[in-house]
């Protein structure tokens, strides 16, 4: 079923009774070609990709529980491509482009909103590194501007530029960030992922691998077993569970990350604002409600829940740099569960053993990667070597020192 | 959440930093043949568990002790907190 | 000038009691102080005690609002939190609260509030438009249109769309009110003072427990003060008032009124948040609001039931109300919403409105019960059993009814009950998750938190009797196990009131919409069209209909919704799933989250020792992480911070400065193993280092990248200080606990944090000994022999005081630096200045400071980046061969050792009148400007006033074999491409004579 502007019209006007199931609802067969474990952004957007432009159609995708239920379904919706390490932005960069021709490729309209994204810095040293950022990604073909304390007042005149503990002095602009109706992602994807005959399967959890000799068979799951010969693994926040079952240790710990919106308000955000000496990031969705967040909890939990202290810190941050918040409300808090890395970036890699492979590692910025992780994972899936910009996350990048530690803190998930 | 300071009493966990997976104290001999992979292993392998896990956490706001709390990563409940300088003594004292 | 002159009392009340239209003339409200306060302009009158909605209503004001998406009129629909319509903007410019709840607020003389989300007046809502075009705007419509032609999205659809959105507007002022935190401790936190809260708070503090009782309302009592009921033979009310005093008087109980627990946390923690003024213009220096820690032993969650209502056509006009809360504003506010009233009921309890109703002699024009079979019976109004409510009339003010029947039948005021849900939010915040009860169709708390009981109607138990034993139950279940003795004093008593109810959801055969979500405007049809599409989860749905993603939580939907998706998937309602609620349970202002810590405030500030003499040399300060240093220290005739900070390095190095560097971390290390320790812990040996002796260090992580450099002296055999970088001296100390509590433990090693206890200030420049030795106690030889280079020193300064001195220079001159106990720095910063005034010296900022590092090539924060390890810095050499050392293993990976690595450079700039920019990345000349092609980045830049040209550290491939090889600097964000020459980094005295001069 097409959507278009006509559609709704015609179905509005016969009383809204012909719409159908955007994705079914299929029964598992026995045995694919490709099992995708997660039904999440990425597991959907690898499933659409492999689908759509490497033909591979007989291809599951298996959720425990609903399909964009995880953390596509529970982030602050923002894209960007302001990395500044060659392992990285040519990564996120690819992402942006696929955003921006997102919905007319999967005719559903993901509201992607390119308003820009704006991160605030508070020295000269910061200002420094944000020019070698900027410069590493316009030498990769992304857009960047550096603004200077005039320039950032002009795009947001109601930031603390008189009384703030540090002051601004200018930022680092992206004006192809934005956001994206996350939920949408998922649905977009999944929609087109069925429609070339994916089998989006709901409700099965996996648990456990069939490996004979180090070549994986299939997967053991509460609808049973299911043959494959391959087996994707993408279920950021669950990685270590999930391969665990394959007897591998990874370089990943999860996370709980909290994230807030505020009651709805009308318009008063221009973009994406990010306050990094201030843990505090937030944009304005379609709906007025104030999305934002700021740092991990910083234990290792599961719970999809977090703790007080966090809350504070991100509300205090966001009063430090935009007092005029302080009179609306904090709606709702969530949490999600992260797959916290070692560098704080992802893998998108084969395993050791035959026919399993690894996704994940996504830390708390894997929303925006959604497009691209889907696409370069198809890409490895389907070919069995890595895509040309993402052939630095591998999994054994850390036995031969090639980390790609953008904050440079190290071997230490809760501070990436 | 609240820790149990074993020397202290009940301390607000915002009080500690937290470093992860208690297995960090066991820092492994540079000089055994495949001292590249075991401290790899040791630095970035985490068995990363839903359920019960030791882990270090730092009171910084307080006494300066690494503790080793033994907490439930699904329900943060927290069993057992112990010091991890008495803890590393008696490990090897026993060995 | 005619004199103002009140009206005599009773003429007044009479006055304001005859512009209440729908003031009832009975009650205690109408002998409290009148009040006057504004509503879209308009004036009106209320009493102490009422709420904003209360005194709405009492003028007769139905119509409150707007809905979200169709703009439909709406009036106010309950009593309280749950409240989705009656949403105001509070008050105007920067005190502007947009989306207060009228049913939350408390009215105060002077209320001014405004109607929301509405263009032209809240009557004509010329957006109202949207309402007519609902068959196109259906659950999910924007998500298949608005994508042709792709860029009208974000220059027509969307700002459309988002100025259609939203509720109420910031004011875009910050925030004028100030906000507190406090923490509290207790046995045990009574969450809601309601009949149960009160009967545990009353055996709770009978037996000396700490009892915190918090409610949200202003007033305590819950649904006794909105019932007719009877306890022990007293009215409900009075007796709520009776044991409000008597724990009043309880020294151990604590009652913390207009506080809303919002959230329930790990090991019984419980934020609250407490409305202490909503006046505007209030003294700004007392909080507005107070947000609460409460840390509990255990809690009893006494938090009552909502109302919910039925979805049936037409169901949203202002005049539908929820029949409990019609109780409410007739028994507590004496106001009655309407002068005839038609009441809807699935369930015993809209019985009750009623009899409540008749009582006050209020017309009840018909009662329509959906059971066929009902106990109760009235012969003096039409009663309908079997029968629904198909559809509504009235645009502004509902006029009348139609049953399922096809009778029409007039109304100003509709009651509807659709049975009650506990309101379990805060057994949710820890992920547990509610199950179903069939008997009392609703949700009941399950996996609660360890230390967390549930009391009266949130367990389930809606009877008053019922309620009012189990608060005192469970308040004796914890004084036991608390080990305390119970009061021996017995439960509250009265009488169980019949709350027989059906599983009835909504009228199917209604033709119109049907809203159950009324903020929102998610109606069934769109439930339907939700299911149809395959969102056929209670996730799936909220996320695509919007349904209970409101700010009233849908606290009045959630049930209703799911109820109605279970019937369509032909499941039960557990099969269907569970909605959990996430905190908080009601919103909190982001102002209160934050306190005080905002502005200035925002984090701490720390000030070095010399601190107030900078100040008064008119120094420009900078923020260094919390600290805040002289950046340099302008004269008058300076006009452009450039020739203050040449002038600071010339006069350095051609003669003597001094610079504050109290800021780098120092670490106290004492004990049998100091020196073992720092061989651990850093790349180079220390235990061979003499005393009286100070080394560089540099320590890595264990990941075999660079943590931190410094110099650690050896005062005694077994006593060392280190210093650390400013930005990593607490990271460093944490560090080297670990390494000691958890690696080395058996190690006879001590370690203390000493930076705030020295005041440390280099001396830099040729004359600097000669300075130092005019304050020096004559005893001490500061000669080049007696103190070489590296050397340290205890020695006493200014006649005994004790002194530390190092002879150590990160500006590359003989220099030194000294530290007094920090009492003495600021002194000693002003006797060192008297004492240089022969040799011209001059205060140093921290720019200066950075000048002569790059002239002299010492790595800084822009290079240690936590990115770089020894070899890119070039000091491999240093890394020792013959023991272990954090990082020794895993920096020898091949990544990090390949030929061409990164190595840290000077860089010149070839024409050299240009200025470089650090942020520049290194082409080789010829190649094209592209990621493949970046070899480095340029980390620091500099003006060297000695060299009189701009100067740069950077990191390049392979650096250290490119020397005079010439690269582009090119900078795409402020489009420069600049030719500079690879030099050796250090650019003044790379010999470094002058340092051991």
């Amino acid at each position: 079923m097409k959507y278009s502007l006509l559609k709704i019209i015609k179905e509005g006007i016969t009383g809204n009774k012909n719409w159908r199931p955007i994705w079914r609802d299929p029964e598992p067969k026995k045995s694919y070609d490709i099992v995708i474990i997660g039904g999440g952004g990425h597991g959907l957007s690898t499933a659409y990709y492999l689908s759509n432009l490497y033909g591979l159609n007989d291809v599951a995708v298996i959720e425990k529980g609903w399909i964009g239920s995880g953390n596509v379904g529970r982030n602050t919706t923002i894209i960007r491509s302001n990395y500044m390490l060659p392992g990285n932005e040519p990564f996120y960069e690819l992402s942006m482009k696929l955003w921006e021709g997102l919905e007319q490729d999967f005719n559903y309209n993901a509201m992607i909103s390119q308003r820009g994204i704006l991160n605030l810095c508070h020295s000269d040293a910061q200002r420094d590194a944000f020019a070698r950022r900027g410069n590493a990604m316009k030498l990769a073909g992304a857009d960047a501007e550096l603004l200077d304390e005039d320039g950032v007042r002009q795009v947001c005149p109601f930031l603390d530029f008189e009384n703030a503990r540090f002051p601004i002095k200018g930022g680092l602009a992206q004006k192809r960030g934005g956001t994206v109706r996350h939920d949408a992602v998922a649905w977009g994807y999944a929609r087109g992922a069925d429609n070339k005959g994916v089998d989006i399967i709901q409700n099965c959890e996996v648990t456990g691998f069939k490996i004979d000799n180090g070549v994986c068979r299939g997967v053991e799951t509460s609808a049973g077993f299911i043959k494959a010969n391959k087996v994707a693994s993408c279920v950021a926040g669950s990685s270590s569970k999930v391969m665990g079952f394959a007897g591998m240790r990874l370089p990943i710990e999860s996370h709980v990350l909290q994230a807030f919106v505020s009651e709805g308000l009308k318009p008063i955000l221009p973009g994406v604002i990010t306050f990094g000496a201030g843990h505090f990031y937030v944009s304005q969705s379609d709906k007025g409600g104030l999305v934002f967040g700021g740092d991990i909890d910083g234990y290792n939990s599961y719970a999809q829940r977090g703790n007080l202290p966090v809350v504070e810190d991100v509300c205090e941050g966001g009063m430090a740099i935009m007092p005029m918040i302080g009179r609306s409300r904090l709606l709702r808090i969530w949490g999600g569960i992260m797959d916290m890395s070692m560098d704080g970036s992802p893998f998108i890699d084969k395993t050791d053993i035959k026919g399993l492979y690894f996704n994940g590692g996504w830390c708390y910025g894997g929303f925006k990667a959604t497009p691209a992780s889907g696409l370069c994972y198809a890409h490895l899936l389907a070919t069995d070597e890595p895509h040309e910009v993402a052939t630095e996350f591998r999994l054994d990048r850390f036995i031969n020192g090639n980390m790609i530690d953008e904050k440079g803190v190290g071997a230490q998930p809760n501070l990436h | 959440m609240i820790i149990d300071h074993p020397l202290l009493g009940p301390r607000d966990a915002n009080e500690f930093v937290y470093l992860g997976d208690a297995n960090l104290i066991n820092r492994p001999d540079w000089t055994e043949k495949d001292a590249d992979k075991q401290f790899y292993e040791y630095l970035y392998l985490r068995d990363n568990p839903s359920g019960y896990h030791r882990e270090l956490w730092y009171h910084e706001q307080g006494d300066r002790s690494w503790l080793i709390v033994t907490r439930n990563t699904s329900t943060h409940e927290i069993k057992q907190v112990e010091l991890a300088k008495d803890y590393h003594l008696e490990k090897s004292k026993s060995k | 000038m005619n004199e103002l002159k009140p009206l005599a009392n009773q003429e007044s009340k009479s006055r304001f009691l005859n512009d209440q239209k729908n003031r009832l003339k009975t009650g205690q409200i109408i002998n409290n102080k009148t009040m006057s306060f504004k509503f879209n302009g308009a004036k009106l009158n209320g009493f102490e005690g009422d709420t904003l909605a209360s005194a709405l209503l009492a003028n007769d004001q139905v119509l409150v609002g707007r809905s979200f998406k169709y703009h439909r009129p709406r009036g106010i629909f309950s009593s309280g939190t749950e409240e989705p319509n009656a949403l105001v903007s509070l008050g105007s410019d920067e005190f502007q609260e947009p989306n207060t709840k009228a049913t939350t607020i408390k009215l105060f003389d002077g209320l001014t509030a405004k109607s929301q989300n509405h263009r032209g007046p809240l009557a004509f809502d010329f957006m109202a438009a949207t309402d007519f075009l609902h068959p196109f705007l259906s659950a999910g419509f924007y998500y298949k249109t608005f994508m042709w032609p792709k860029s009208f999205w974000e220059k027509l659809y969307e700002p459309i769309i988002r100025s259609a959105a939203g509720l109420g507007a910031l004011s875009g002022k910050p925030d004028p009110s100030s906000y507190d935190k406090g923490f509290l401790h207790c046995d045990i936190l009574i969450i809601g003072a309601g009949p149960s809260g009160l009967a545990a708070a009353l055996e709770a503090g009978r037996s000396k427990l700490k009892v915190i009782l918090a409610d949200d309302d202003f007033l305590l009592g819950g649904r006794l003060n909105s019932e007719k009921f009877f306890i022990n033979n007293q009215s409900s009310d009075e007796w709520a008032k009776n044991a409000v005093a008597e724990i009043m008087q309880m020294s151990n109980v604590r009652i913390m009124q207009r506080t809303s627990i919002y959230g329930s946390f790990d090991h019984g923690i419980f934020g609250g948040l407490e409305i202490k003024y909503d006046h505007f213009k209030h003294n700004h220096k007392k909080p507005r609001q107070v947000l609460w820690k409460i840390y509990s032993k255990f809690s009893i969650l006494s938090s009552g039931a909502t109302e919910r209502s039925i979805a049936f056509g037409n169901n949203d006009r202002p005049g539908i109300m929820l029949a409990g809360s019609i109780r409410e504003y007739i028994n507590r506010w004496s106001v009655c919403p309407g002068k005839n009233v038609v009441v809807f009921t699935n369930n015993d309890d809209g019985w009750r409105t009623v009899s409540d109703l008749k009582s006050n002699n209020i017309k009840v024009s018909a009662v329509i019960d959906v059971r066929k079979e009902t106990t109760f019976h009235d012969k003096e109004m039409p009663v309908y059993t079997g029968t629904s409510i198909v559809d509504t009339s009235g645009r502004l003010r509902i006029s009348s009814v139609t049953l399922s029947t096809g009778e029409k039948i007039p109304c100003d005021c509709l009651a509807v009950s659709g049975g009650w849900n506990p309101n379990v939010h805060l057994t949710c915040h820890q992920r547990g998750k509610p199950v179903w009860n069939d008997a009392l169709n609703a949700f009941l708390p399950n996996n609660i938190p360890k230390t967390m009981k549930v009391a009266g109607a949130t367990d389930g138990l809606l009877q008053l009797g019922e309620a009012l034993k189990s608060g005192h139950l469970k308040a004796k279940e914890i004084t036991e196990l608390l080990g305390k003795k119970d009061s021996k004093s017995s439960a509250p008593s009265a009488d169980n009131e019949s709350v027989k109810n059906t599983s009835f959801w909504h009228v199917s055969e209604s033709k119109k919409r049907c809203w159950v979500d009324l903020q929102n405007d998610v109606t069934t049809k769109d439930i339907k069209i939700s299911f149809m599409e395959g969102f056929k989860s209670v996730e799936h749905l909220k996320r695509y209909s919007t349904l209970g993603m409101a700010t009233d939580q849908g606290k009045t939907s959630n049930i209703l919704g799911l109820a109605i998706l279970a019937e369509l998937s032909g499941k039960t309602i557990p099969e269907t799933g569970t909605t959990i609620f996430r905190p908080p349970y009601t919103p909190v202002p982001i102002g209160a989250f934050a306190g005080r810590s905002r502005g200035k405030d925002f984090r701490p500030t720390r000030l070095t020792p010399s601190h107030n003499f900078a100040k008064n040399l008119s120094a420009v300060f900078v923020e260094t992480g919390m600290w805040m240093r002289a950046q340099w220290y302008p004269k008058e005739n300076e006009s452009h911070w450039r020739q203050s900070v040449d002038r600071e390095v010339l006069q350095t190095r051609s003669s003597v400065g001094i610079c504050d560097v109290t800021t780098l971390g120092k670490i106290d290390i004492q004990g049998a193993d100091s020196a073992e320790f720092l061989n651990k812990v850093y790349v180079n040996g220390f235990g061979r280092l003499p005393v009286g002796k100070v080394r560089y260090g540099l320590m890595l992580r264990e990941d075999g990248i660079v943590m931190d450099d410094g110099t650690t002296a050896r005062l005694d055999l077994n006593h060392f200080v280190m210093t650390t970088t400013t930005a990593n001296a607490v990271g460093v100390f944490r560090h080297l606990e670990f390494c000691r509590q958890c690696l080395w433990p058996d190690l006879d090693v001590h370690l203390i944090s000493s930076t705030e206890q020295w005041a440390q200030i280099a001396v830099a420049g040729p004359n600097s000994r000669k300075l130092l030795e005019k304050i020096v106690d004559k005893d001490h030889d500061l000669s080049n022999e007696a103190l070489p280079y590296m050397g340290c020193k205890e020695i006493t300064v200014c006649n005994k005081i004790p002194s530390r001195l190092f002879r150590i220079s990160f500006s590359g001159e003989l220099a030194y630096e000294i530290a007094v106990p920090t009492r003495y720095g600021n002194s000693l910063f002003e006797i060192l200045m008297q004492a240089g005034e022969e040799f011209n010296v001059t205060p140093y900022g921290t720019e200066a400071l950075g000048v002569m590092r790059v002239e002299k090539g010492h790595a800084a924060g822009n290079e240690l980046t936590g990115q770089t390890t020894a070899q890119n810095l070039g000091l491999e050499k240093m890394m020792s061969k013959q023991k272990d050392y954090i990082g020794n293993v895993l920096s020898k990976r091949v990544e990090l050792n390949r030929d061409n690595k990164i190595i840290l450079m000077g860089f010149k700039p070839v024409d050299k009148s240009i200025e470089l920019l650090a942020g520049s990345h290194f082409i080789s000349k010829g190649k094209t400007a592209c990621t493949d092609n970046d070899e480095g980045w340029m980390s620091s830049v500099a003006f060297s006033p000695i060299l009189n040209h701009s100067i740069g550290l950077g990191f390049i491939r392979n650096g250290s074999n490119r020397i005079g090889e010439i690269v582009t600097a090119v900078d795409l964000l402020r489009n420069k491409q600049i030719d500079v020459e690879i030099v050796s980094p250090h650019f003044v005295d790379p010999e470094g004579e002058k340092l051991r001069a």
